[in-house]
């Protein structure tokens, strides 16, 4: 059977840990880090296994900074 | 973390279905955290990319926070003095009319010192592109109230609230552009939901489409945040802008082909 996997990166350099692409994703993926990246950003993270690569996060982060890849992925 | 949820077998170009285009210049932006302005350049370039016309587009950037857009947006672009996008963009459109002419401008910019360019663009009916950034506030310069500020809403200038007999009433300028026989195409969007960036990107693509058919002018605005100026987080601006923007700068569609769309009564729509 194949499965729909989806993963997100972030360019997390460039996130301003503004947390708009966390109300936007329907399986509560992203959350913020402790640590804050070199401008002092907290920045997003992915805190699950259970993206599905629907792209949303990506669609309202203002800053661009979230690649999405989607697959179909052969499971037992 | 990060690593112990990486599906890196899956990460192949070929698998990406979203990543910011590259004509967006890999460069910072210079907006505050979770500012729309970010949101509607991407969507701007999204459709010039996918319509083929990076080398065939001229946009013209205003004074406000967008001012820089030119740093971003990887076009051909000019600046223009406060106001007066429209002007510039109605000259342009003249010399070039083979190329995709549009303006980016803020509430501020379009709606207070831009009025008379705005109303005589749209009222010859040039045939550009405008897209109008309404966050209810002048945000590059410290959150003043813009013509576009809400009764009661705060701001530098109006700390407690816009006083309607004393500072007037907010306007409407997009439904007063409507009016004009010159403009085509008139819709207010959003980009802070994934569903609202969808639907702002396919009204973006339909002025330049219609640009494209020479039939007039078409004016998008979308109604933003300015965390900032709002003085409030990214988040909570948005759900501010959901509940206090969004009953009085009503989205959807107010003039499609040339021709005003009816309201539905309120009854209707519940
Ligand atoms: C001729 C002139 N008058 C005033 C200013 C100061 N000024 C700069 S930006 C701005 C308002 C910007 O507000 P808006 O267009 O709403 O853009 P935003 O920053 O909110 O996106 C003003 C009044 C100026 N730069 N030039
Ligand atoms: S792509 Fe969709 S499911 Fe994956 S993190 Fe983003 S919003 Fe969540
Ligand atoms: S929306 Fe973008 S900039 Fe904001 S927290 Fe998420 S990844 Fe970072
Ligand atoms: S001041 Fe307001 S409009 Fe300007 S970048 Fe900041 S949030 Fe955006
Ligand atoms: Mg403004």
């Amino acid at each position: 059977m194949a499965k729909i996997k989806g993963d997100i990166v972030i360019n997390t350099e460039r996130c301003k840990g503004c947390e708009v692409c966390l109300a936007a994703c329907p399986f509560t993926v992203i959350a913020m880090s402790k640590e804050v990246n070199s401008k002092g950003y907290h920045f997003a993270m992915k805190v699950n296994d259970e993206c599905t690569g629907c792209t949303n996060c990506a669609l309202v982060c203002p800053d661009g900074v979230i690649t999405v890849y989607r697959a179909k992925v052969a499971t037992e | 973390m990060e690593e112990q949820f990486a599906k890196t077998e899956i990460h192949k170009p070929e698998n990406i279905v979203y990543k910011k285009t590259d004509l967006m210049v890999d460069r910072p932006l210079s907006y505050c955290p979770g500012c729309g302005h970010g949101t509607a350049h991407r969507m701007l370039m999204e459709v010039i990319e996918e319509m083929g016309i990076q080398d065939k587009t001229i946009g013209v950037s205003p004074v406000g926070c967008s001012v820089l857009a030119y740093d971003f947006l990887d076009i051909d672009m000019i600046g223009a003095a406060h106001g007066r996008a429209p002007a510039l963009a109605t000259a342009i459109k003249r010399m070039w009319p083979n190329h995709f002419v549009f303006t980016y401008q803020g509430d501020g910019d379009l709606a207070a010192i831009g009025t008379a360019e705005t109303i005589h663009a749209c009222n010859r009916g040039e045939n550009i592109t405008i897209i109008f950034i309404n966050n209810g506030i002048y945000g590059m310069t410290g959150g003043q109230m813009a013509p576009t500020t809400l009764p009661g809403m705060r701001s530098s200038t109006s700390p407690y609230g816009r006083d309607v007999p004393t500072m007037g009433h907010p306007l409407k300028i997009t439904e007063l552009v409507a009016q004009l026989p010159g403009v085509y195409y008139v819709t207010r969007q959003a980009v802070h939901t994934p569903n609202n960036v969808r639907k702002t990107k396919k009204a973006i693509r339909k002025a330049f489409e219609l640009q494209k058919e020479n039939k007039g002018l078409s004016f998008i605005e979308i109604v933003s945040n300015c965390n900032s100026g709002w003085k409030m987080t990214p988040v909570q601006s948005n759900k501010w802008m959901e509940e206090n923007m969004f009953p009085f700068y009503e989205l959807g569609d107010i003039k499609v082909d040339g021709k005003l769309v009816e309201k539905k009564a309120t009854a209707e729509k519940e």
